[in-house]
């Protein structure tokens, strides 16, 4: 008895929870789109005097924050004047100069941005405020960027959103709009081929030919919110952030702390900055060409230092490109070139390590690892050479079965000659 | 010691299957002797290379594996880490080509003889059987490397395929087992190369050798007419078939010098998605056809220059096969299956010359 | 008559010189070779217990480097050891329990995610299984 009332009782709730979750899918569905209750929008859209760059897919619309979301008024309201007044707290467009604050409102709160997003920043106003941009800003300039600039204003995604216009392969383009305008910079005295720059550079390549969204677009260098250019001190660990080791080996070096004293760029000085080139081995040593010659003069101590390690690289890689065709002339007789593959792989690794090693301008460490090249290269050479040698032996091989079947044949050719004498003497003329 | 035992051995097997006959029929057997003589050696160095060629394909077979991630693996394996498996492969090769080689001198020298009269018209029409079947050896074979060259080698030989009027697309699709040549073409390639054509070989190959044996060697024109003790003939057994050994082993020391010392190359592995390289070609004895196709106006008359080109082949092979039906005696003077001959050898040389020096 | 044996003997031990000139190679060629297989889909790696927790070691795969991880939980991970930046070989690093590449400090995540450094891609995963003790890594599973 007591069990049949316990299973019915459960069987009740199971059914009412049922029903209820069924009623909610029902309201979930049929919840009227926001177009057809939030009072702002549906008249806005009806007379279509929506904002110019509005696009449905904007985060705040996604979210259901809505046209008062952040111009304030009343959406429930049908009354323009009454829902449109500051007593339903109807703030209206913001000056230029006021959006930093107006987005801040919400996006300086980190209580309330808490509940969309857990790990959310909160400090992009607050670090507008050291930007360039944000420095002009308040000194009352307002051809600088604000908020709306590159998010947007109506239409804003996150970065991580392909059609955003701040997802890393759209950020060059982004800030080009004003940056590559010579009218618009003329009265800031910069340089507006950055971005022409920055194309033709390897990070460029990486960013916008091949689409590696591992390469750093502008704001992975100069900040996004807090953008400014980075300084002397700062400008080889904003490189190094990436580029660790070739950093750490510059820092440590007497040219770092000379750099510094005559308030000279670290990487920047040699590899340039928006438009840095792949780099290669012609760029160090002691002719015109190099970077080294830019400031080292012939006969000085860098300028020896120069020689030697170009001379180093160089050897390596000469050493390196004749194995490397070692190996392919192994392979291409059909002998085994894996071996001499595996050490050609360290050869090379070595040669990298090298070409890093540079930048501490020590000699003494890149010698010891070309030489542990030069070491690897020797030992794929002559790994090749005995496989060259055993694809001659093989001749030798032919050599002697050559002469056995020569040997054959000879005997086989006396042998039918005497046969024919013999049938010819028993069967007198054929 | 080694004779007796050899006797004793004979014996046993005479006994149960009665050899003698056997023998004797082969010991009676004649071969005439004349200037040209030397042309009834060519049917078996052509036989001899089948030997190699079926020796040599079994034993790459233990290594090698169809497929479009492991055969040019495999066949590089081959190469590098069997014990002369370099050896092999080139041997295997090298001989495929004097297999294809001596089978058009075989026929040439049958054709200029007029062998292929009566009684030898099914002895001519399984040769020709068997050069089909020698070129499609070779074609299916030159793909299973899955090496750059023949993979588009084969895309445009069966693209030619293709081009023939109502069967030619269905026959594409088939031979390439799909729209393109992929790793369904290997398959099917592999299995005509290794398992279809050897089989359909075999027994043409035995007919053939069937009809020489019973009928005996043709006799030419002028020996023919001599008195019969003027015929010079040696014996089948043991005369001519040791010349015939003779024969084969100076081949073997060809085949293998040129197996060493020229080892047959193993190109960069086939990828379908990058363009064609340069310097496609076929294999050489296709190289005639090739060429002349390539030379044909993109049309003749109300037809497609390249269907004109298979259609005049297609004829001409079945001219050529059908030769024993057709051919011309000799009158007086005139010989005109010898022109005939002779245009042929000078169209393929002709084409082939051009195909590899433009 | 004596010519005659001398030509027989050349006869006979040439054929059988020439008989080993052909058998040889024959059977040579039917010995497999060390490496029995021409594509490498899956190498031996050794026994499980001799590879130490908190360790790596580089192994060869077919024509790559793999790297072979045994973690702190004792698990067997396997990647290509070639850095997707410049083709150096990577390595295990037992102080920060990374993979690490000395060439431009390069550093990736036990799962092979490029988190730190130049590397713009993750490694490629090799599949580790172990039976009896050995560690068997295959060829990491193609799309399609
Ligand atoms: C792999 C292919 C071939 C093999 C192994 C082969 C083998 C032979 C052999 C061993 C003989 C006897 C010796 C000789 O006359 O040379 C022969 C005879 C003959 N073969 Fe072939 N043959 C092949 C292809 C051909 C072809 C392509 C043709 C012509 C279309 C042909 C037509 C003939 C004729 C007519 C004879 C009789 C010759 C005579 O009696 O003088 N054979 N063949
Ligand atoms: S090669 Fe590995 S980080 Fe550069």
């Amino acid at each position: 008895m007591k069990n049949q009332n316990h299973a019915s009782f459960l069987c009740l709730a199971a059914m009412a929870v049922l029903v209820l979750w069924a009623a909610g899918l029902r309201a979930a569905e049929d919840d009227p789109p926001l177009s057809e209750t939030d009072q702002c929008l549906s008249c806005h859209l009806d007379d279509d005097v929506m904002p110019q760059d509005y696009g449905e897919h904007d985060i705040h619309m996604q979210k259901g924050l809505s046209c008062a979301g952040c111009h304030g008024g009343d959406p429930a309201n049908d009354d323009m004047d009454d829902s449109m007044s500051p007593a339903a707290g109807y703030v209206g467009i913001p000056d230029k100069k006021d959006i930093p604050r107006f987005c801040g409102k919400c996006h300086s709160d980190i209580d309330f941005m808490r509940q969309y997003q857990p790990a959310i920043q909160t400090d992009q106003a607050e670090q507008y405020g050291h930007s360039v941009h944000g420095a002009k800003l308040m000194r009352g300039d307002t051809s600088v960027a604000v908020c709306t600039s590159c998010h947007s204003g109506h239409n804003i995604m996150p970065a991580s959103d392909p059609r955003s216009t701040v997802y890393a392969l759209n950020v060059p383009e982004t800030c080009n709009k004003c940056h590559g305008d010579a009218q618009y910079m003329k009265k800031y005295d910069i340089p507006t081929d950055q971005y022409e720059k920055f194309k033709k550079s390897v990070h460029g390549q990486a960013l916008l030919e091949e689409q590696d969204t591992g390469a750093p677009a502008c704001n992975d260098c100069h900040g996004n919110h807090g953008a400014m250019p980075p300084g002397i001190t700062s400008i080889s660990h904003v490189c190094g952030t990436c580029h660790i080791n070739n950093m750490e080996y510059f820092a440590g070096t007497k040219m770092a702390a000379g750099f510094k004293k005559k308030k000279l760029h670290g990487c920047e000085e040699c590899h340039g900055n928006h438009e840095v080139p792949k780099p290669s081995d012609k760029m160090i040593g002691d002719d015109k060409s190099s970077v080294c010659a830019q400031c080292h003069e012939s006969g000085d101590k860098g300028f020896l230092t120069a020689r030697v390690l170009r001379t180093r690289l160089d050897t390596l890689a000469a050493a390196y490109r004749k194995a490397s065709v070692m190996k392919e002339r192994v392979n291409s007789l059909g002998m085994d070139d894996l071996d001499i593959e595996f050490i050609l792989q360290e050869a090379k690794q070595s040669l990298t390590k090298a070409r890093t090693m540079i930048h501490t301008f020590d000699t003494l460490k890149v010698s010891a690892l070309t030489t542990e090249g030069l070491v690897k290269n020797q030992q794929a050479i002559r790994e090749a050479r005995v496989q060259i040698e055993a694809y001659y032996i093989r001749r030798k091989g032919l050599g002697a079965s050559t002469f056995i079947i020569t040997l054959l044949i000879v005997a086989l050719y006396l042998k039918i000659r005497e046969i024919e004498r013999r049938q010819k003497s028993t069967t007198g003329e054929v | 010691m080694l004779s007796d035992t050899g006797q004793k051995l004979y014996h046993w097997l005479d006994e149960r299957f009665n050899l003698t006959p056997l023998i004797d029929y082969m010991q009676h057997k004649q071969v005439p002797v004349h200037k040209h003589s030397v042309w009834y050696y060519m049917g078996g160095v052509a036989l001899f290379l089948f030997i190699v060629q079926v020796c040599s394909g079994i034993l790459l077979l233990f290594y090698y594996q169809p497929g479009v991630d492991s055969s040019h693996e495999s066949v590089r394996f081959i190469m590098t880490k069997v014990n002369f498996g370099w050896l092999v492969r080139s041997v295997h090769s090298w001989s495929a080509n004097l297999m294809v080689f001596f089978v058009f001198v075989h026929m040439f020298s049958t054709f200029f003889t007029r062998a292929y009269q009566k009684p030898r018209e099914l002895t001519w029409m399984t040769g020709f059987i068997l050069l089909v079947l020698a070129m499609t050896f070779g074609f299916s074979g030159y793909l299973l490397p899955w090496d750059e060259l023949a993979f588009f080698a084969t895309k445009v030989g069966t693209d030619i395929a293709g081009a023939v009027p109502l069967i030619g697309e269905a026959m594409k699709i088939v031979l390439r087992g799909g729209d393109d040549v992929t790793g369904a073409t290997l398959s099917r390639f592999y299995a005509i190369h290794v398992a279809m054509i050897p089989a359909l070989f075999t027994v043409i190959l035995g007919l053939h050798l069937l009809f020489v044996q019973r009928q005996g060697m043709h006799e030419p024109e002028a020996f023919k007419k001599l008195k019969p003790e003027q015929k010079k003939m040696i014996p089948f057994f043991p005369n001519f078939v040791l010349r015939d050994v003779l024969l084969w082993l100076i081949i073997l020391n060809i085949l293998l010098f040129l197996a060493v010392l020229f080892p047959w190359e193993l190109g960069p592995k086939a990828d379908p998605f990058v363009s064609a390289p340069e310097g496609i070609r076929p294999e050489w004895y296709f190289m005639f056809m090739f060429q002349f196709l390539k030379m044909l106006p993109a049309h003749i008359g109300f037809m497609e220059g390249e269907v004109a080109g298979i259609l005049f082949f297609t004829l001409g092979g079945l001219v050529w096969l059908l030769t024993p039906l057709w051919a011309f005696k000799k009158r007086g003077k005139v010989d005109i299956m010898l022109l005939c001959g002779l245009l042929v050898i000078a169209f393929i040389l002709v084409m082939t010359v051009i195909g590899y020096v433009y | 008559m004596k010519r005659n044996r001398f030509l027989n003997i050349i006869l006979g031990g040439g054929t059988l010189a020439w008989l080993g000139s052909i058998f040889y190679p024959v059977f040579s060629f039917l010995n497999p070779p060390k490496r029995p297989e021409a594509n490498v889909h899956s190498v031996k790696a050794g026994p499980a217990d001799k590879l130490a927790v908190n360790s790596g070691e580089i192994i060869k795969f077919g024509r790559r480097p793999v790297l072979l991880i045994r973690m702190d939980t004792g698990e067997v991970r396997a990647f290509s050891a070639t850095c997707t930046h410049l083709d150096c070989i990577v390595q295990y690093r037992q102080d920060s329990k990374q993979i690490w590449c000395a060439c431009h400090n390069g550093y990736y995540d036990l799962r092979g995610r490029n988190i730190s450094g130049p590397p713009p891609r993750p490694l490629d995963v090799y599949p580790v299984n172990i039976v009896n003790n050995e560690i068997i890594v295959s060829k990491p599973k193609q799309m399609g």
